[in-house]
Order: C-alpha cells, then sequence, then structure tokens
C-alpha cells in the first residue's frame, strides 16, 4: 500500500470506523457501506486539508474522489501534482 | 384512513405517475402498490396476521418504500429501525416489539451477526441484496427464522390487492424513541393518529400533486416517515436519497429532479449553506422545511437571503405526535426565533408545574390535544400515563411533551428548553443515560457521565466524562470503539475527557451544569 493509501486506510480505521472490521482496500463505496456519513465526509475533507495542504472545493466533494480508498489516492495524487 | 390507502389512492388515480425516484430508477404508483402487495401477501403466507409487528431496517432504499406500506397491507404494524442500529439494540428492539418478521439489508445481516435470532417471536428474515450474500453462521436456513431473500419470497408473488385490512383504530408504527431512563420507547401511532398528523402537514404545506420532494432523512425517523406520507397523500413524487453526505450530489439531484421541496435538520441547513447554491439551479424549489431542533436565526436569515423565492417552515413536533408546530413563512423574517403556532386539527397550550393553563406571556410545559396523539408506549403503562394525562372530554388525554416554552401576546409560541436532559445531535434525540450504562459495561470504568455540549454544526454533541477505575488504562480511542460498536452512529461521542471523579450537585446527583461549564464548544 502506497504512503498516501495508509495515512488515509490509517484515519479512516481510527476515527469512522472505530474498531469495526471492514475491508477498505475492498469497499467500492464508503457510503454504501456506511463507513462514512455527513459528518464524516467532512472530518475526512478536513484530515486531507490538514495533511497534505491543500483545499478542497465544494464541488470537488462528491463521490467520484472521495468514496473509496482508490479514489481517495487518486484525488490526493491529482491534487497534489496541481 | 388506513396509511396505505394514501398508496393505494394515487395509485388508482395515477397509476403511471412517478411515486418515487431512488438512486437511478423511478417507480410509478402501481409498481410500487404491486409489489406492496406482493409483499403483504408474502408475508401473510409466512402467518403474519393482523396486529403483528414486522420489523423494517433499510436504509432509504425503495424496498423500505414497498415495506412500509406492504407491511400495513398486511395489517401489521411497522417497527421502523434506524439502519445504523448495532446488534445488540436491534435484538432488545426486536425482543421488546415481539416482532414475528423482520426486513433487512444483507450488507446489515452480516454486521448484527446473530441479533435476530435473540428474539423468540421472529419467524420471517427478508434480506435485501444480493442472493450470493446470504448469511452463514447462526442464521441459516435450517433453524427459526427462516431466512428469505426479497428476490425469492417477494419477488414473483401475488400483486394483487390484500382483502383483509386493519381497522383505522389499529397499529401502523411502533416509532422508537430515547428516554431519559436510557431504555428506548416504542412510541406507538395508530393509522388515525398517523393519518391526522399526515393530513395536517400536507394542508399547511399546500401538498399538491407536482410536489417532488427530496429527503436525506431516515424513514425510520418521523420527520423521515413525514416526508413520504404527505407525498404519496398529495399524489406527488418523492426524492429519496440515502444521506446528505455529499451535499453537491444532493443539490445536483435537486437541481435535475426540479425539486420543489426540501426537509432540513439545522445539520443540513448548516452543510448546505456552506455550499455555493448559486451554481445549481434551484428555481423549482417552493419550500424548505425544519424540524429534528430548532433553526438558529442567523442561518434562516442567509437562506433567504440566498434562496429568495423558497418559503421556509421552521416546525417543531416530537415522536409522540409526529408534529405540532409551523411558523408561517411570512413571519419568518420578523419572527425568526419562534416555531410558529399550532398546526391545523390540534389544540396546543402552556400550562404550570401543577398543570394550570398558564396565559401569554409566560413560559410553561406544552400540552398538546388531537388525534394525532400516540395511543402511548409499547408495554410502558407508567411512562405513558406520565407522558398522556385526562383532558378536558372525560376519557380523553392529551400530550405533556415535556418541553418548556414561551408564549407571547400574539399567540406564538418559543422553544425554551427541555424538561429532561435529553441530547438533540443532528435533529436525533440521544439519551444520555443509555450511553452512561454503556460506558459502563466497559472494563477499566468505574463512573460515567455523559451531557450535550454546543456544537456549531451538531446543534448539540454528545461528550462523555470517564473515571477510570484505578490502574486501568483506558483511552480515548478504546471508548471510541466501544460506543460504535454498541450505538447508533449519531449516539456515539465526539468527546471523551478523563476525570478524577465526577462532580456532584449537594444532594450527591452527578453535576452536569459544572461538566458543561468546564467543557469547550466542540
Amino acid at each position: 500500500m502506497s504512503d498516501i493509501a495508509q495515512k488515509i486506510s490509517d484515519f479512516i480505521v481510527d476515527n469512522l470506523l472505530l474498531g469495526r472490521t471492514v475491508d477498505i482496500v475492498g469497499t467500492s463505496s464508503f457510503l454504501e457501506a456506511g463507513i462514512i456519513d455527513s459528518t464524516g465526509v467532512l472530518e475526512l475533507v478536513q484530515f486531507l486539508e490538514e495533511t497534505w495542504s491543500f483545499s478542497v472545493k465544494d464541488e470537488e466533494m462528491v463521490p467520484e474522489n472521495l468514496d473509496s480508498l482508490a479514489r481517495l489516492v487518486a484525488f490526493v495524487n491529482k491534487k497534489l501534482a496541481g | 384512513m388506513q396509511i396505505e390507502c394514501f398508496l393505494e389512492e394515487s395509485a388508482r388515480r395515477t397509476p403511471d405517475k412517478a411515486a418515487l425516484v431512488c438512486g437511478g430508477t423511478r417507480w410509478t404508483y402501481a409498481a410500487i402498490d404491486a409489489e406492496a402487495n406482493r409483499l403483504a401477501h408474502a408475508l401473510m403466507a409466512r402467518g403474519v396476521a393482523r396486529g403483528d409487528r414486522v420489523a423494517v431496517c433499510l436504509e432509504n432504499t425503495p424496498e423500505a418504500v414497498f415495506s412500509i406500506f406492504g407491511v400495513l397491507k398486511a395489517g401489521a404494524a411497522l417497527v421502523l429501525v434506524n439502519p445504523t442500529t448495532k446488534s445488540e439494540k436491534l435484538g432488545a428492539l426486536l425482543g421488546d416489539s415481539t416482532a414475528c418478521a423482520l426486513v433487512i439489508a444483507d450488507r446489515k445481516l452480516e454486521s448484527v451477526g446473530g441479533a435476530p435470532s435473540r428474539s423468540d417471536h421472529l419467524r420471517t428474515i427478508i434480506i435485501v441484496g444480493e442472493p450470493q450474500r446470504l448469511p452463514t453462521g447462526s442464521l441459516t436456513r435450517d433453524i427459526a427464522p427462516e431466512v428469505f431473500t426479497w428476490k425469492e419470497l417477494v419477488g414473483t408473488g401475488d400483486a394483487a390487492p390484500v382483502a383483509e385490512r386493519a381497522g383505522d383504530g389499529d397499529l401502523a408504527c411502533l416509532l422508537y424513541t430515547s428516554g431519559s431512563t436510557g431504555r428506548p420507547k416504542g412510541v406507538m401511532h395508530t393509522h388515525r393518529s398517523l393519518a391526522t398528523a399526515t393530513g395536517s402537514i400536507a394542508e399547511y404545506l399546500g401538498s399538491a400533486p407536482d410536489d417532488v420532494v427530496l429527503s436525506v432523512l431516515p424513514l425510520s425517523f418521523g420527520y423521515g416517515l413525514s416526508q413520504l406520507l404527505p407525498t404519496f397523500l398529495a399524489g406527488g413524487t418523492l426524492v429519496l436519497e440515502r444521506s446528505f453526505a455529499f451535499p453537491q450530489v444532493t443539490l445536483q439531484r435537486m437541481a435535475g429532479q426540479r425539486c420543489t421541496g426540501f426537509a432540513m435538520v439545522p445539520t443540513i441547513a448548516t452543510i448546505l449553506l456552506q455550499n455555493d447554491l448559486t451554481k445549481f439551479d434551484l428555481s423549482s424549489l417552493r419550500y424548505l422545511t425544519n424540524a429534528g431542533a430548532g433553526i438558529a436565526p442567523e442561518l434562516l436569515k442567509q437562506l433567504r437571503q440566498r434562496l429568495p423565492w423558497v418559503r421556509i417552515f421552521p416546525m417543531y413536533g416530537q415522536t409522540e405526535c409526529i408534529r405540532v408546530t409551523f411558523l408561517p413563512p411570512e413571519e419568518v423574517d420578523r419572527n425568526p426565533t419562534s416555531v410558529g403556532r399550532g398546526m391545523p386539527n390540534q389544540e396546543m397550550w402552556i400550562v404550570d408545574e401543577e398543570g394550570r393553563r398558564l396565559p401569554p406571556g409566560n413560559t410553561g410545559e406544552l400540552v398538546v390535544r388531537g388525534a394525532h396523539l400516540m395511543r402511548g408506549y409499547w408495554n410502558l403503562p407508567e411512562a405513558t400515563a406520565q407522558k398522556l394525562r385526562p383532558g378536558p372530554v372525560p376519557g380523553e388525554k392529551v400530550l405533556f411533551t415535556g418541553d418548556l416554552f414561551r408564549l407571547d401576546q400574539d399567540g406564538w409560541f418559543y422553544f425554551v428548553s427541555r424538561k429532561d436532559d435529553i441530547i438533540k445531535t443532528r435533529g436525533e434525540k440521544v439519551s444520555p443515560r443509555e450511553v452512561e450504562i454503556l460506558l459502563c459495561k466497559l472494563d477499566g470504568v468505574l463512573a460515567a457521565a455523559v451531557i450535550g455540549i454546543p456544537d456549531a454544526l451538531l446543534g448539540q454533541a454528545v461528550k462523555a466524562f470517564i473515571v477510570r477505575k484505578p490502574g486501568a488504562e483506558l483511552d480515548e480511542k478504546a471508548v471510541l470503539r466501544h460506543c460504535a460498536r454498541h450505538l447508533e452512529d449519531f449516539a456515539v461521542p465526539k468527546k471523551v475527557e478523563f476525570l478524577e471523579e465526577l462532580p456532584k450537585t449537594a444532594n450527591a446527583k452527578i453535576d452536569r451544569q459544572a461538566l458543561l461549564e468546564r467543557s469547550e464548544p466542540a
């Protein structure tokens, strides 16, 4: 797992899953799997912004960027590439 | 009128009209009516009879809507369970309601493990999802309850109308709500009480066949259910979303479906206003409603500025009677702190500690009268007697809400506070006692206290104070993990603080005020 994937995965395990056992890598939709809700998304976005020092725009807060680990990693890479 | 008639009448008038839009799929009134009939026949074939309880634990999906009407068509009462309810509590609710059947999502059934099998009354489990994901372990087909997929039990069944029905005095649903004792209470609504509330809501909102109502609120929540029922009564369209997790998606849906109405709790309003609303064509939006918790005047002001053509209805209600008041939209600018006056078909007044009616200008407990009141709490006669007390007509009961209101000289009501210490977070009720009892079961916890602290997004955030046993190594994560395993998502504390001892009042009770004063807003 890449460093970015590991950091995001750790955050989800520690802050959103809170001990529930879920296969984060294999989950295709965090929303459908009940891993994130409206406040969970806000916490996740805040974590991304603080960890990688970029800001997430309103229109970027969509499932295509945030709803699975693979999508999150791709999104962070895209943001870091500017 | 029975609740299922809302669907049937609209299906008769406009069979091909879109009743429900969910995910990418549209369902007509005729299709929903047929699917609900199939479920009703399937349940009856499994022995479900008039007056039985059937639990439904589903996210906002088409099957949740089919189940609500299908269960009622079978003459049974719904037990609507929040889909984030965990194993232990689901088992307790099934046991308390003695539900004989359960409709649940496949993913959820795996996560709850053997909870449903702990209820002796449960005979049938219907799983919504893909057949290849049938559960294994304790819930196999060779033990009671029998497990079926929706497809195999309902899929090809009889779509003809069901002949035998419940009467309008029969129970339509049990809505479980948090009580100050920590034990969830099943609020009993009859077809008549629910239909009365629905009719009143539809009247003041002006519900009409051209309504397109967007709801992100769970159908297990009274306020979520009261999006579905008035819409189906009026023959409109309900656009049902699973959550408000991605506001941009919800806003796109609102614009794309030309939605006319949207239901908010204050947390949703706050998040909504964090988005640039000008990027979406919301010109079709006719009204916004707010309930669950009071909305701040500042939020109302911002909504009015940014959506000036939209009528806003701040409202107040409780599960025990669904809805009580609404503030007419034309009063919102003038009187933004009021929750308005009583909705149609009911009366309300305030009383002092002795139950004497108070004139305008005073603050007292709100009392509500009308046919929309619950029948009581399921199996809890004492709690019922405390809440439903004798009214003006012999034999009549009125609802003592437990909420303090101020009534001004012009007849407007203002919410002041609750009389108990129930926490309102994201519009949902959390019993501090329930969380405290749970915390005390965790190894290493000597004592625990839970309060609601002010929070800009959530209204109140749940905060736990814990005194560790000597030598116990317990950290915040362990506490939160324990809570997340057992509590609905909204009830899990946002903050944990460890103390040497809990502050006590002069009569040795936990001093919640002192705990509140030492807490910074979350």
